[in-house]
């Protein structure tokens, strides 16, 4: 432990004093919108229908997409991380990609995709069902941006943690199924609890995709970001308060996510130092 | 804006056309501190330096073309363009962004300046207008002839905020004729209701007769008489802290004299 600390104090100077820039290049713009809060009228504007609406509405679609990416992203890093196919390299790109696509974008392709004249759209309509501008749009929305956050967190663990306790429950003759449920799942949980809490912070963050494709309507379409964004015209108090409301919510979702990751590499200590 | 003004302004600007040519090539200072004693010439072609203009979304295309025409008649002056919500532009402003010019999509925002003393409260001129007109696909899938067909639930209505001008404007024209529109969406910007027509996501929405003639095809524009009820003015207006006040009074100018008009008219903007 103090060899530890030891070598940690031979970091040079001039990168405590870089990181020191960098930190305060994050910070200070936080500091600046806490320092414009009006907070005479800070619990007024944050409890303004619209706002409790568009704050309902957030938590509300970003639990769904959690869950929606919870259900589609398991199986989907479990594919990419133990199988290997022809074309698996650019499939897993293809899948990361809305990770590194500016949301609008992602907000025109799903329009294409699930708008009234989008491809699945029109048969998606025969059954009866609209998308557009209902809620179940701004969920899509979410879900899209926020899947790969979670396949991309549990991919990476399922790979550090390796086959060798699945081979071993194979070979005394457990199923699939049950090497998943009993042996692969809880030996990567907290990789999956801090994939799932980072992605329902981009859910809770998603603007431009919503915007895009969902459009903007109070109680249905128009979440967090899209309030703060319309207040801003008119309000700037409120667009500033509801910020701050939207910042304690990261602060706290980045949180767990430390605590969930934390406590993974805590196991990975412990079985090694085993 | 007067006759005197504008004379005086040309001689302004020939005054200080003359004094940076004077201290051209040993100083790039584009204050003209110290006054020549040559008298100032009628002509006021020799404007030099930079100016950004700061304008409204919906000006993009028409000041783009101005700002070319202006800089072909202007060589010496370079003009940087900013386009963004008017209510975007004025936060800019305040914060202290470096505007020349401010051209605003409502005399809302520009009161707003010269409320803060940004803008002097007499230059605001107001150089164009625009009114409602309803958008709708292509095909008109919904059959919309008329601004009452908006209150049918069955059609698909996006509209914008009130909080955003084209959005007041659409609440001036519902509380003038009684017209109840329960829109699917409230967009932050005439953008985002033309996009949701032209995607035909929307049968139908409520943009500016302007932005109908610059989407082209994509849509279909329907006049309604009651969009008079809600008439846009744009005013424009030099910021008071410009370092360049002759370029850009000089394009103000521009843009109010026959080349602007010209161009204004043909994107669909009215005469004020």
């Amino acid at each position: 432990m103090s060899r530890a600390t030891a070598s940690y104090s031979g970091v040079p100077r001039w990168i405590v004093a870089v990181a020191v820039i960098g930190a305060a290049f994050v910070v200070l713009p936080l500091a600046a919108m806490v320092v414009r809060v009006n907070w005479a009228e800070f619990i007024p504007l944050i409890t303004s229908p619209a706002s409790v609406d568009a704050l309902w509405l957030s938590l509300r679609t970003s639990v769904i997409s959690t869950a929606l990416c919870i259900l589609l992203g398991v199986p989907m890093a479990i594919v990419l991380a133990r199988t290997s196919f022809w074309g698996q390299k650019v499939l897993r790109s293809l899948v990361l990609l809305p990770l590194v696509l500016p949301p609008v974008v992602g907000g025109i392709a799903l329009l294409y995709t699930f708008g009234r004249r989008g491809l699945l759209g029109q048969s998606v309509e025969v059954l009866g069902v609209t998308i557009a501008f209902s809620t179940t749009a701004v969920v899509l929305a979410q879900t899209f941006v926020a899947l790969p956050f979670l396949v991309l967190s549990l991919e990476g663990a399922l790979r550090t943690v390796g086959t060798r306790y699945e081979a071993v429950a194979a070979t005394l003759g457990a199923r699939p199924t049950t090497v998943l449920r009993r042996v692969t799942l809880p030996l990567v949980l907290p990789a999956l609890v801090s994939g799932a809490v980072l992605s329902f912070a981009r859910a809770l963050g998603e603007f431009g995709a919503t915007l895009t494709f969902a459009g903007s309507l109070q109680g249905v379409t128009r979440t967090l970001p899209l309030e703060i964004y319309l207040q801003r015209e008119t309000d700037p108090d409120a667009a500033v308060a509801l910020s701050l409301v939207l910042v304690a919510v990261a602060v706290v979702v980045v949180a767990l996510a430390h605590q969930a990751g934390e406590s993974e590499g805590l196991r990975f200590w412990r079985r090694r130092s085993a | 804006m007067s006759l005197a003004t504008k004379l005086t302004t040309a001689l302004l600007a020939g005054g200080v056309a003359l004094s940076l040519a004077a201290c051209a090539g040993t100083s790039s200072s584009t204050h003209s501190g110290e006054d020549t004693t040559a008298a100032p010439t009628a002509t006021a072609a020799a404007l030099e330096g930079s100016i950004t203009v700061f304008a409204a979304a919906s000006l993009k295309s028409t000041f783009t073309e101005l700002t070319e025409e202006f800089e072909a008649a202007n060589p010496g002056v370079t003009v940087e363009l900013n386009f963004a919500g008017s209510s975007d532009l004025v936060t800019q402003i305040t914060e202290g962004a470096p505007a020349d010019v401010f051209a605003s999509a409502d005399e809302k925002n520009m009161t707003k300046l010269t409320d803060a003393g940004l803008i002097e409260s007499s230059a605001p001129v107001d150089f164009a207008t625009n009114v409602l007109e309803i958008a709708v696909p292509p095909s008109n899938p919904a059959g919309v002839a008329s601004f009452a067909d908006l209150a049918d639930p069955a059609v698909k209505t996006v509209i914008c905020a009130p909080q955003v001008p084209c959005g007041a404007a659409t609440l001036t024209v519902e509380e003038a004729t009684g017209v109840d529109i329960t829109p699917v969406s409230e967009e932050s910007s005439v953008t985002d209701v033309l996009g949701k027509v032209t995607s035909g996501e929307a049968d139908a929405g409520l943009v500016y007769v302007t932005d109908v003639i610059a989407a082209g095809d994509a849509v279909e524009g329907i006049e309604f008489p009651e969009s008079s009820e809600a008439v846009n003015v744009y005013p424009i207006a030099p910021v008071t802290a410009t370092e360049n006040p002759d370029a850009a009074q000089a394009f103000i100018d521009f843009v109010t004299g026959e080349v602007g008009l010209g161009v204004l008219a043909a994107a669909g903007f009215g005469q004020p």
